[in-house]
């Protein structure tokens, strides 16, 4: 029994889907959102990793580098802004969202 | 078998974690698990060859954003009781939604094949004889070396925009004012009070 690429992608699936469905589940909770969102950002370099190994061509890391990257930046940028929310309103629920009335 | 062993393990470990991360009652549970999530990712990309990309999801994640996220969510003050309700409620269609996507994703995923010219399409083929690391550091450091920048200033704009968020002039906090130290003069200083003598201040 041989572990090929297609295995590969089924886990990304399964762990894509997983971060959909946590932000379906916890839509109040901004935290947990952006942890799925996370969730989902390393699916898609699980992928881009098995592609790369599985056609012997390097560029997949790289741009799985750069997915990294963006995710890190993301993440920063996403929790200093939770950060400020929290401290102008004492609360992070994501309904209570709506001071732009987007 | 060592090898399907291994990548059965791990993704198992993977899925399961990132199961826990979703449905987790308490949020820094939540952030372990993910912790845990990324471990496991790692080891996959090392199951793949990409060496370097699991030592640097190791540092990049496990190191600087999960304990960004165990920061934040330990530092605020949130009643996390309360943003649990509505996760019931909200199951039906969640799962729905991840069932119908999961099965579109394993058709695909399950239904392509090569095409017989991809070995000729390869922009890098990887070398035998260069390690992993190496091989990615010629490529990012010649071929792609805009792209690198570019993530660079990715990085930078996040880093000042996250210090300009965050940052805060609070009231009635005493802070050493240099220039205004600088700029005194004897004569705003110091004020000479003539006493006459046996008078008192």
């Amino acid at each position: 029994m041989t572990i090929g690429l297609g295995h590969y992608l089924a886990v990304a699936a399964i762990l894509f889907t997983l971060g959909i469905v946590g932000i379906f589940l916890n839509r109040k909770n901004v935290i947990v959102i952006l942890m799925s969102v996370e969730l989902m950002l390393l699916a898609v370099n699980i992928n881009l990793v098995a592609f790369s190994a599985h056609h012997g061509d390097l560029v997949g890391q790289v741009f799985a580098l750069m997915v990294l990257t963006v995710a890190a930046a993301e993440a920063a940028i996403g929790l200093a802004i939770l950060v400020v929310y929290f401290r102008n309103r004492g609360t992070i629920e994501v309904e209570d969202i709506n001071l732009m009335k987007g | 078998m060592i090898q399907a062993l291994a990548f059965y393990l791990f993704s198992g470990v993977l899925v399961a974690s990132a199961a826990m991360v979703v449905a987790a009652r308490n949020p820094v549970h939540s952030v372990l698990f993910l912790i845990l999530a990324f471990f496991n990712a790692a080891a996959l990309f090392l199951l793949n060859g990409a060496e370097f990309l699991a030592m640097i999801l190791v540092v990049v994640y496990v190191g600087a954003v999960a304990v960004l996220f165990l920061f934040v969510v330990m530092m605020l003050d949130i009643n996390f009781a309360r943003l649990r309700e509505g996760f019931l409620r909200y199951l039906p269609v969640g799962g729905a939604v991840g069932l119908v996507l999961l099965a579109e994703l394993l058709l695909v995923g399950t239904a392509w094949v090569d095409a017989s010219s991809s070995a000729g399409l390869r922009a890098a083929p990887a070398a035998a004889d260069v390690h992993n690391t190496r091989a990615l550091g010629r490529l990012v450091y010649t071929h792609y070396a805009l792209v690198f920048q570019a993530s660079g200033l990715v990085l930078l704009v996040a880093m000042i925009g996250a210090i300009v968020l965050t940052l805060r002039a609070r009231p009635g906090v005493r802070r050493q004012d240099i220039p205004r130290q600088l700029a005194r003069t004897r004569e705003s200083g110091v004020e000479v009070v003539k006493i006459p003598p046996r008078t008192g201040v």
